[in-house]
This record gives C-alpha cells, structure tokens and sequence, in this order.
C-alpha cells in the first residue's frame, strides 16, 4: 500500500519551482518587513513567525537543485538537506501560523510574492505526510461525503423547507437553464442559513433565474488549503460537472474566501482547462444587480457600521470597492476600518487555520490585530461577507467581550429590499 | 617587485578582467536559470492585463505603503538612505562616469563632489546603522545568515575604501585606490551568487508580483 | 678630467673660488633647507656643515637611458647652475661630461674606485638589461652595462639612482621590455640605493638629496619606493593648484573647451596627479616658471613604477586598463550558455518530477490520522 513519504514531498516542492518562485528567492535580502506585514508575528512576537522563513524548505530546495552555487555547494558536501524532521518542524510554520492571506506579498519590498509561495510548500508537505490533522480530516470528509463537515443534501433540504416557508418562495433546486448556479458552504447551510434566505429574497426581487444543484451544495475546497491539487481538482470537478449538468452560464461562489479563490482562480488550473462558465461572488453579482438599477432599497442602518474586508476576496481577488458601494446603498454611518482593501488586516483563521484544531490559540493571537482595528474605528456593528472571517470575528469579539454583533452584507441588503406589492 | 602601483595595475588590469567576466557570467547564468523555468499556463479568466500591473509594481513597489512605513520606519528610511547614496556615489562620481565613458563609450552628468563626498558619509553611517539593526532586531537577527553579513562586508569595505581613497586617508595613494578597486571586484564576482542579484532580481519578481495580482484586479 | 683623490678644499673654499658670494651661498643653504622639508632654524647648520664638507667623489654611470636626466641636471638653476654640481662633488666619471674618452675614462673610473674605497658615492641613470638579458643590448668599453653597475657598485658607500629608468625600469621596461630591462634597485642588494625618479627628475630633487648626504653624512628619509620622502611624501594632486576645481567637481573635458581656458581639473584628460608622487607641483620646473598641470597639460605619472604601461595618457585614472566590451558580451553569451544548461536541466527535473507524481489519495491520507 503506497503511503505518503520524504521522497515524494522533495518532488513536490521540486515540481513547485518555477521562474517566479526562482525570482523571488534571488531577490530576497532578508530586510525582515514580512515580518511586520503578519499578524502572526506580530501579534506573538515571535520571530519564527517571519514569513519568508516559513518557505525555508521550499528556499533550500531552489537553492540545492535549482541554482550554479547550490551545486557547487552539493559537489563540496556543504548543502544543507531538506529532512523530515525539518518538514516535522516547519509544518507549524506554514499551516498553523499562516493564514495565507497574502498581505506580505503587498508589502515586500523587492517583491515576492510570499503567499504564492506558501501556498507550492503546502504541496510538498501534503506529499510528505506533514499536514495538520483537522486539515487531513477536513480533505477526507470532503472527498468522501461532499463536505468538509460531512454534512448532506438532506441536512440543506431541511434548510431550503425553512426559507420556503419563511419567505412563501420557492428555492429552485436542479433547473436546467438557470442564468446562475448557486455555491455553498457547509458553514453557511449550519451556522448562517439566513444567507441562503437573503439570496432567495434578493434573486426574486431582481427577476434573476438561480438554481442550487442536489449534484453539488459545497464550493469550499479542503485541498486548497491543506495545499494537495489532487484533492482540490476532485472537488473542483464536482462543481463543474454540477454546472455542466445544468448548463449554467454562471456559477456564485459562497460566501467564503477560500472557496472563491479556489473555484474562481486555481480551479481552471487544477483540472487544466478553461470554465465553460464564468464565476463570481455573491457580492459582484449584487453590485451589478445594483448598477443595472435591479434592487431597489428602501431606509437605511442607522448605527455606525465598519467592514471586513475578507483577504480572499478584496486582496487576492480585487473584489474591493464592490462591497463599499453596496455599504452605501444601505448603510447611513459607515466608517472603513483604517488599513483596509488591499492593505486589509486578515482575521486569522484563513488558509485553512480555522480548521486546524492545535492552531487555536494562534488563531485568537493573530485576531488580536484585526480586534485593534476594530477598535480604532469602534463601530456598533461589522459587516463583512465570508462565513469563516464571520465566525471568526465572532468568536474573537466574544472572547475578548466586544458587544459587537457581526452581520453578512447580502443579508443586509435583503433587509432592506422594496417589499413587493402583496395580494397579487 | 611588488608595490602598491603594481597592486593598483593588477587591480585595474587582469582582476578587472577577471571579475567583470565572472560577473557577466554569473549574472547571465542566474537570469537564464530563473527565466527558462517558465510559469505553467493560467487558464483562469483574468481581470486585467499582467503586463500593465507588472511593469507598475516594478515602480511603486519602491515605495513602502503608510502602514509599512509606520511599522517599520527604520527599514524603510535607513534603507532608502543607503540605497540611494549607494547609487549616487556609483552612478555620479566622476572617475566613475569616467570608467564607464572608458569602457562603454557613454557618460551623463556627476555630481559636484563634495556632495558625492557627503552623501558616501551618509551611507557609511546608514550601512553602520543596517548592521547594528541586524544584530539586534529579533526577526532580523533570526533570519540572518553568514551570507547577509558577507554581504553587508563587502559592500561596507567599497564603500568605505571609496571613501579611504578620495579622503587620501591610505597612504600610498595607488594602494588605497586598488583597495577600493579590488573591493568593487569582490562585490561584482559575488553579485551573481547572492542576494545582491536581487539589484536585477527584484524587478523581476516585483513584475510576477504585480503581474499575477494584476490579473486578479489588485494593483500590488 | 684627471682622476685624483677627493680634493683637500671644502665645499664653501671651492664655492668661493668661483665667485659665489657669501650671501648667495646663505640663499642656497635657505633653498635647501626648505627643499628638504627642514625647518628653516636648520638654515645656519647646514651653511655649517656645507661649508666644511668635503666634496665627495661621484662616478655617474649612464645605462639605457636618453641623457634626458643628465639634461635635467645640468639645467638646474636653483644651487646655481652646473659650476655647483661640479664643485659639489667630485665627479670623477661621466660619460656625457668628462672631458676624456676610451680607455683613459675607464681608468678614471677606475682609480676613483680604488682612491675612495667605500666612501665614493654612484649614480645611475638608465636601466639595466638583467643578468638574464643578453649582455649586448647595451654595453660600454666592452662591458655589459650589468658587469659594470655590479663591479662599480662593489664598494661604494650608496647608489642613487636618477631617472625613473634607473629607479623603476622605465620606459626600457615598459611591456613587452625587449631588453630584459631592470631597475637598480632590482640588481643592487647590499647597498643603500635611493630612488631619485621622473623622466626626468625634477634637478634640484637630484641636488637635495645630495646637499643632505653632504650634510648630514648619510641618506635621506625614504618613501616604500626608497624615494626621498622630502621631495616624494606628497601627491602631485594633493598639491595642485587646481585642486579647488577637482573639490568642486570643475572639469576640463577636452582641451580647448571653456573648463581648459579656466584653468579646471585636468582629471578628466587624463591627468595622473592623484596617484602621482612628485615635488613638480611646489618645486616647478626651469627656475620655478611652470610645470606640465600650469601649462594646462594632464600628469604623466612618470615619477611612478609602470609609468609608460598604466593606461593611456589621456585615460582618466579610473579607467579599466584591458577590458573591453566585446569580452564582457562574450562572457554574457557563455553565462547565458550555461545558464541556459543548467535550466533546462532544471526543468526537466521539474518536468520528471511533475511526471512521475503520485497523486495523493484518501487512503494515504487517513493513514496520517
């Protein structure tokens, strides 16, 4: 029985080198500023917590087999060898304390792109048997039942039955032809059905045809973040098979960052073509409802409101002054948090953290940064549109007794849509 | 016999040589190694354009954003400041612009050099200060290997005999200048095996930078 | 000039039968003294002790050279023209100025070596074609020119060696020295040899240094090239007059631009002066009129070793002496070369590896739990 070894994590990391990643290794100096860009280190004060050191392993291998010195340094006997010891220790470094959220690729100054990096390790640890295990759990129960939670058709259908009979409309399930096919995530279907509640609500009011598919419910994707693109193509597929099953034009990813990194951008290249439909998030796919004058709202919240922006979405997406434009729509007293957009802060349990049991109280460490935030602006609410960046403000808020109740911007707008005439 | 004009001829002659070639070699050898990796096909529907978002993070990303600056002002600063002295006294000096009118055929404007003078003070004190910083910041100081403080020696001593050899501070005054001279030489047959590549590298990866979160819809 | 044994007059009798004046050998001995870098309290001793010197006996042996040395010196005004060289010393030997010829002036060499024994001083002016060489690239009266520099040297107290040829190699020796050419200091081992160097030396450098033998019975302070520190301690740069214009960045950049009629930096011409050790920028040349940087002409550097092979005349100094751009595109193309091997071996291990992967499955992955 194959099993998963030292050797077959070195031909990962191997297969992971490319010109960029090569680039960037020259390039580093060692000034130390990813240092400051982390919330993990800065929040520990640790200095193992540096980014770049985190790639150490990924470093070596460029370094041994990929550069003139290296080999010259191999023929004298003087390379250092990536072991499994190594991967042993680092495997803390590049799951538990990074949440791959990107904001050291914004800020290095030569111009590595760190995430990017972390992101082609994991790969080699995967291989090499030194991934967490709440990730390698999370992977199995998602290849195996279709959700990282395990969680089935049956449990959403319970769902689907309460939002028909709180909102008297009907959830469409497997139609055939419908401009979009609707993504979700386990988290959603448990701790936020309201999301799937706002979207029915908001897809009637502007006349859009959407379907969920009995085929595939879950766009989350465990591969990506253990970082095993055998794993994320299978889900991948799932999804694209669901799509094509219903010929849908357009596919909304939920409401969760990974998910949309996963299916909008490293899904085509995972299963090694182009979509034969495009994928948006909930929030792009609102924004264009509003420019083309399709939800009509009506009052506003009046109490001082501040976003998070989740790293998946606006960082490494682009997806930034979408949610803002939907803020206003709605919102009397917005007030942005101070480094936001690009330059947001993550909230610590991206990248997979959230679902690494051990990494707990390195996930409430890095919180701590995105708390200050919070804190400077002091608002009476936070709104943002990811179901882990969510459940992890929550948490953190509740941890550190902030009464400040966190709320998901698609249900906000279905808050106030115009009601429809009744009695028709 | 062996005296210093010999030691300033050898350093302007055959170790000049020597090490232009090596670094010709090196360097053309990195940027091959680097470039024939290629990248693997994205099949996933850009935003925007890479070329555009690469070609701008190549620039902006010589700035620090307010929120690194204010994280960490003394890397920024310090090194800005010995960045550009460094490059000025490079590129501005007039034996200098000379060498290169020597070797190439083309020259540009120098600065006066009582300024070049100042400026080389600056960076000797800002190199000073990088180091001490090394030693003492905790991240810095974990991350540091015996190369970074290779480096930094080899690019203190051509600073500092540059400095030696104009204050004629040396004596005899050939040995100072080939001091200086055979320092540069180090500095250029260890540029291609190290971290001062990242002088070309890191325009490099800022365009990889910039290139894949451009297609995202993100200006890095 | 008949061979004789050191005279019995002093040096201030035998000046003053020639008609210098008390105060104008005073004005000599000042003229020393500062030449010298001696405070000029020295002034009176040194009157002193010249005055009571005994002229010692010098025999001026003349190698690959182009008498531009003897031309030099006999053109030395300050310590009052060619009388006071000859009355100075002894001159017992010179091929350009002695009066005999043939064998009558070998044998005039001769009897001063064997009268002064250990006390005459020699000077050399020329290089030497090496012991290696062969012996007839440059002879005298049948001799090499190194048989003659070693049996001459045998017993004399020191050897100064006038001229760069004679210090350096000189331009005999410039690449590729046909010759075999070299200096005395090469040859003479065992002997004190100062170092007297310019093409030619400036003449009253050659004076001083023998006004401070006679003064003070030994030779003087040396640099690391065993050239007098007094006249070689400083940069022609360092004292240049137009130093201000190198400080403030004030370039001529050719020789007829505006920067040359202001009298600018000669650096950018080519001028050798900061790496130049020479007295010509306080000493000047024929009676303190003007030197080459005055009439507005770069510095040779021909007072230094290698003078004639350290790059063109009209090369700035910081220019690389071999390189050219064709070996530098060439050693790009070899880089590019074996960067390009080493890539593609590189990719192909990225390829293998990428080939050759095991997909990672369920089972291996609960194995892990």
């Amino acid at each position: 029985m194959s099993e998963l070894t030292l050797e077959r994590g070195l031909a990962a990391f191997r297969a992971e080198i490319d010109a960029p990643t090569a680039a960037f290794f020259s390039s580093c100096v060692h000034c130390g500023i990813c240092a400051q860009s982390c919330p993990f280190y800065l929040e520990t004060g640790d200095p193992k917590y540096t980014p770049i050191l985190k790639l150490e392993p990924l470093r070596l291998i460029w370094e041994n087999e990929f550069t003139l010195l290296g080999k010259l340094k191999g023929l004298l006997g003087l390379q250092r060898k990536v072991t499994d010891a190594m991967l042993a220790e680092w495997e803390e470094l590049l799951y538990d304390s990074c949440s791959m959220c990107g904001r050291c690729s914004m800020v290095c100054p030569v111009g590595n792109d760190l995430a990017y990096m972390i992101r082609k390790s994991r790969e080699g640890m995967v291989q090499s048997g030194h991934a967490p295990e709440g990730l390698i759990s999370a992977s199995v129960r998602a290849i195996k039942t279709g959700s990282p939670m395990g969680l089935q058709w049956k449990t959403l259908a319970v769902q689907i039955k309460h939002v028909e009979d709180s909102t008297g409309l009907k959830v469409p399930v497997d139609q055939v032809g419908a401009d979009y096919l609707v993504m979700l995530s386990s988290m959603e279907v448990i701790n936020f059905p309201e999301y799937l509640e706002a979207i029915t609500k908001i897809f009637d009011h502007a006349g859009v045809t959407w379907t969920l598919s009995t085929q595939c419910f879950e766009a989350t994707n465990a591969g990506i973040q253990i970082g095993n693109k055998d794993i994320a193509a299978q889900l991948v597929e799932r999804v694209v098979a669901a799509a094509e099953t219903l010929k849908a034009p357009n596919v909304i990813s939920p409401e969760c960052g990974h998910a949309f990194t996963a299916i909008r951008w490293e899904g085509p290249n995972l299963i090694g073509r182009a979509y034969p439909f495009r994928v948006f998030h909930i929030i792009e796919v609102l924004e264009e409802l509003r420019v083309a004058g399709r939800i009509k709202t009506e009052g506003k919240e009046m109490d001082r409101l501040s976003l998070h922006d989740p790293c998946n979405l606006a960082r490494k997406s682009g997806v930034i002054q979408q949610q803002r434009n939907l803020m206003d729509l709605v919102a009397d007293n917005f007030v942005d948090l101070k480094e936001h957009g690009k330059y947001q802060w993550c909230c610590g349990a991206g990248g997979g953290v959230s679902s690494n049991e051990r990494a707990e109280p390195l996930k409430m460490a890095a919180f701590k940064r995105k708390k200050a935030q919070i804190e400077e602006v002091a608002p009476e609410r936070m709104v943002t549109m990811c179901a882990t960046c969510r459940t992890q403000l929550e948490e953190g808020l509740e941890e550190f007794n902030m009464d400040i109740p966190v709320v998901g911007l698609t249900e906000m707008i279905a808050d106030h849509l115009v009601e429809k005439e009744t009695g028709s | 016999m062996s005296g210093s004009m010999e030691f300033l001829l050898w350093t302007k002659g055959p170790m000049f040589d020597i090490a232009m070639v090596i670094f010709a070699i090196g360097l053309l050898a990195r940027l091959a190694e680097i470039f024939l990796l290629g990248r693997a096909r994205n099949y996933a529907e850009p935003r925007a354009g890479e070329w555009p978002a690469g070609l701008r993070t190549m620039l902006t990303r010589t700035v620090a954003d307010r929120g690194t600056f204010e994280r960490a002002p003394f890397n920024v600063v310090v090194g800005w400041i010995w960045h550009l002295g460094f490059l000025a006294a490079l590129l501005l000096f007039v034996p200098h612009i000379e060498l290169a009118k020597g070797l190439f055929g083309i020259s540009w404007p120098a600065l006066p050099n009582p300024v070049v003078d100042f400026l080389t003070a600056i960076t000797l004190l800002s190199l000073v200060a990088t180091l001490v910083h090394r030693l003492n910041h905790p991240v810095k100081r974990r991350i540091s290997t015996i190369e970074d403080y290779l480096v930094w020696t080899v690019v203190f001593m051509v600073v500092l005999t540059g400095y030696l050899a104009y204050h004629r501070m040396v004596n005899p005054y050939p040995l100072a200048l080939g001091m200086h001279i055979l320092s540069a030489e180090i500095l250029l047959i260890l540029l291609p095996f190290t971290k001062l590549t990242h002088i070309l590298t890191a325009f490099i990866a800022r365009w990889y930078n910039g290139a894949a979160f451009g297609r995202k819809g993100v200006q890095s | 000039m008949a061979a004789r044994k050191t005279p019995e007059k002093t040096l201030g009798e035998s000046l003053r039968d020639h008609g210098l004046s008390r105060r104008g050998f005073l004005k000599f001995c000042a003229a020393t003294t500062s030449m010298m870098a001696l405070p000029p309290s020295l002034a009176p001793a040194i009157a002193a002790a010249l005055e009571t010197a005994k002229r010692p006996s010098v025999i001026w042996l003349s190698f690959q050279e182009c008498t531009g040395c003897t031309e030099s010196l006999t053109r030395s005004h300050a310590p009052t023209l060619e009388d006071l060289i000859l009355d100075f010393i002894s001159l017992d030997y010179h091929h350009t100025l002695q009066a005999a010829a043939g064998e009558a002036a070998e044998e005039a060499r001769l009897q001063a070596m064997e009268a002064n024994k250990g006390e005459y001083l020699v000077i050399v002016d020329g290089s030497i074609p090496g012991p290696d060489a062969n012996p007839g690239f440059s002879t005298v009266a049948g001799h090499s020119n190194y048989q003659t520099l070693m049996e001459t040297v045998e017993h004399a107290a020191a050897v100064i060696a006038v001229g760069t040829c004679a210090a350096f190699g000189g331009i005999p020796q410039a690449k590729p020295n046909p010759t075999g050419a070299m200096s005395v200091m090469d040859l003479v081992k065992d002997k004190p040899v100062v170092n007297v160097s310019g093409c030619p030396p400036i003449p009253m450098v050659i004076t001083g240094v023998l006004a401070h033998y006679l003064v003070f019975g030994r030779l003087p302070e040396l640099d690391s090239y065993g050239r007098p520190l007094a006249f070689y301690g400083q940069s022609i740069h360092d004292r240049c007059y137009r130093r201000p214009f190198y400080d403030r960045g004030l370039f001529a950049e050719s020789f007829d631009d505006e920067g040359a009629k202001l009298g600018w930096c000669l650096y950018r011409l080519g001028c050798k002066g900061p790496s130049t050790y020479n007295a010509c920028a306080t000493m000047k040349w024929n009676d303190g009129t003007s030197w080459p940087i005055e009439s507005g002409h770069p510095c040779l550097g021909c007072s230094e070793p290698s003078f004639w092979d350290a790059g063109g005349f009209y090369e700035p100094l910081s220019v690389p002496l071999t390189l050219r751009p064709e070996t530098l595109l060439q050693a790009g193309a070899v880089g590019a070369v074996v960067g390009g091997g080493l890539a593609a071996l590189a990719r192909k291990k990225v390829k293998d590896a990428a080939g050759t992967r095991q997909p990672v499955t369920v089972e291996e992955l609960e194995q892990k739990l």
